[in-house]
């Protein structure tokens, strides 16, 4: 075991494939230099510019450089900087990639990783903060992934870049210098697999990317006043682990499903319906959703506060749920 | 010219020819079968225009990749796609290009370096660059050939990938395949500045602008052009003026089109000029064998189709994709 923060391991998971493999390439703004936050540092150095391809801010080329370099090849990693930024290559994502193998009559395959930091950091109002992972998950032909520890970052970058599918990588920017354990080795975590953060029998807390941090301290507040919370880090939203999920409601008969993104329409609103549609008859309360407010993500910090799904939102959910 | 030039250079106009009829054959037989309600959904058809097909991509080789537009069937055809895989793509039949899951607007034949139409305009052009960039990776000395049409050069994906390959001389050749129409507007109407040619000069890239309805001229401009991309680096661009003489969609009748400049670009139909062409260098007697020759492979192709069976149902989820494919 090492020690690591979430951008060492990503960047030495991303680094130990392209050794692994010839064909793995990135792309981005910035690559050059390290990237946006340092998560390809020295890596232009090691595999030349061929490998680490330093792009102009174009988006919708950029995510087509990953597309078409997949149809020739290749295996490319695909920066977007800021998951917000995936917007303006939306086409490129939804319209070509996701299609491409389907609509050719599986012709082509398309393994391409679609790197996204996602998510609320202070000050970075309504274009650089939003959560859009119900958005890819809607679509078919994606596979998309939301780690938050250092080690499923690193183990789960790996499995997509040898993942045949189209993957959307979403990041936990906010807590990229969160330290975490890293297995020795060639660390790859099972795509579709949720980690259980914490067995418990009363309620069972269901999240993923940088609110499985928050919920973590809630869920561990809960825990010192009595109340004994399961925690699971779904880290993989298509495919989601249906399985886990299901043994823990029927364990505890109570969901509580919290994410960062707009509440309506986020994925809770599916992890509700799917486990009200399969194990309805072991819920004894109705199941909860935790998320942001219908608005855009507001600047002031008061209204940031407001807006965020904190800590202290999370514990008084699981009380509520467990209240007589 | 030398005997054995000569004898080159009437092998090549003959194969330039017969490419020219195959994709109008193809597409007049499509058209027909898809009033006879046969083949489902519309077509975009690009009779008149297969001249740019051609010559373009008898510079290519077969390891060279293509991408294509929605209006795609030529040049999948000229690329050397089977003929009749793809009439069975657009009867929607299993034995199809795409197992009938894309029809006429997703054609595409990997095997043969053709890389997809596609049903977005200006689609391709990233996708042929993202190609061009994964060739580099691997080592590969292929070029990478992008068609799109007039109504593309508005679209912002077109800018990207210019001065994507620029930055990068990936060898891409990228043909403007002009036909005068973007859907249903004149594109002069709505396209600014000095045309194609120029915004790509604009950028640095070397620029041709060439009758789109003459495939010698197709074929050495691309000739060229392709040469100089393997040569040193790319990118190159062409600028090929044609004429749409069907319309947007087999359903469109063209009433916004100009009546008088119609009739005169009948007249400049790429197969008719290309015919008379064949008819002076005395080899009328050739063109007659080729259309035979292709009329026989559509008449197969057809068949084929009509013979061939529907997907099941079940295969809706297969190809979707591998890891939490549905149950």
């Amino acid at each position: 075991m090492t020690t690591q923060t979430v951008l060492e391991a990503v960047r030495d998971g991303l680094a130990e494939e392209m050794r692994r493999d010839a064909t793995v390439w990135a792309v981005g703004e910035d690559l050059h230099i390290g990237g946006l936050y340092g998560q390809y540092r020295g890596l232009i150095s090691e595999f030349g510019p061929d490998r680490i391809v330093a792009s102009p801010i174009s988006e919708a080329m950029i995510v087509s450089a990953g597309l078409g370099g997949a149809l020739a090849g290749t295996r490319p990693v695909v920066e977007m900087r800021i998951a917000d930024f995936a917007l303006s290559a939306i086409d490129e994502l939804v319209n070509q990639i996701a299609k491409a193998r389907f609509m050719f009559g599986g012709q082509a395959r398309v393994p391409v990783v679609v790197r996204l930091p996602q998510g609320m950091v202070t000050g970075s109002a309504a274009q650089h903060s939003q959560s859009l992972e119900s958005w890819y998950v809607h679509v078919p032909g994606l596979v998309v992934l939301a780690p938050s520890t250092a080690a499923d970052c690193k183990g789960l970058l790996k499995s997509a870049i040898r993942c045949e599918d189209p993957v959307i990588f979403i990041e936990p920017r906010a807590i990229w210098q969160n330290t975490g354990e890293i297995p020795e080795g060639d660390h790859c975590v099972p795509i579709g697999e949720a980690r259980l953060v914490r067995k418990g029998g009363d309620v069972t807390v269901v999240t993923w990317s940088t609110m499985a941090s928050v919920a973590h301290k809630a869920v561990e507040a809960c825990v010192e006043t009595g109340t004994d919370v399961e925690l699971l880090d779904l880290r993989s939203l298509w495919p989601w682990d249906t399985g886990a999920v299901f043994a823990s409601v029927k364990k505890t008969g109570r969901l509580l499903v919290v994410h960062e993104a707009v509440q309506v329409c986020g994925l809770g609103a599916e992890i509700v319906a799917t486990v009200v549609e399969n194990v309805h008859g072991d819920l004894c309360r109705p199941p909860r959703r935790l998320g942001a407010p219908r608005a855009p993500v507001p600047f002031s910090p008061p209204l940031e506060a407001a807006y965020r799904v904190s800590q202290q939102n999370i514990e008084q959910a699981i009380r509520e749920m467990v209240a007589p | 010219m030398t005997d054995i030039d000569n004898n080159n250079e009437r092998k090549r106009a003959l194969a330039l020819h017969r490419t020219m009829l195959s994709i109008r054959r193809f597409e007049e037989a499509a058209e027909i079968a898809q009033r006879d309600g046969e083949i489902p959904g519309t077509l975009h058809l690009s009779i008149g225009q297969e001249a740019v097909a051609a010559g373009v991509c008898s510079a290519l080789e077969p390891a060279d990749l293509i991408t294509s537009t929605h209006r795609g069937h030529g040049h999948s055809i000229a690329k050397g796609a089977s003929l009749s895989a793809m009439m069975a793509e657009l009867f929607g039949r299993v034995t199809g290009t795409c197992k009938g899951k894309g029809g006429s607007m997703h054609i595409a034949d990997f095997s043969a370096g053709m890389l997809g139409a596609n049903g977005v305009v200006g689609g391709g052009l990233g996708i042929a660059v993202g190609a061009a960039q994964g060739l580099r990776v691997r080592g590969s000395e292929a070029v990478t050939a992008c068609f799109f049409g007039d109504g593309a050069v508005n679209r912002g994906p077109f800018l990207e990938s210019l001065n994507w390959a620029a930055t990068f001389r990936l060898p891409v050749l990228f043909v403007c395949e002009d036909n005068g129409y973007a859907a249903f507007t004149e594109t002069a109407r709505l396209t600014a500045g000095a045309g194609p040619a120029a915004r790509a000069e604009s950028l640095g890239i070397q620029s041709m602008v060439v009758d789109g309805n003459d495939v010698l001229a197709v074929a050495d401009a691309a000739a060229a052009m392709v040469e100089r991309l393997r040569r040193e680096g790319g990118p190159a661009f062409i600028h090929a003026q044609t004429y749409r003489l069907r319309g947007h969609t087999i359903a469109d009748q063209g009433a916004y089109r100009d009546a008088e400049r119609h009739s005169r670009q009948e007249l400049r139909d790429p197969i008719l000029l290309m015919r008379q062409r064949l008819t002076d260098w005395n080899l009328s007697q050739d063109v007659q064998r080729l259309q035979v020759e292709v009329e026989t492979e559509i008449a197969a192709a057809l068949v084929a189709a009509r013979e061939a069976v529907f997907p099941e149902p079940a295969s809706i989820y297969a190809e979707v994709q591998d890891i939490g494919a549905p149950a």
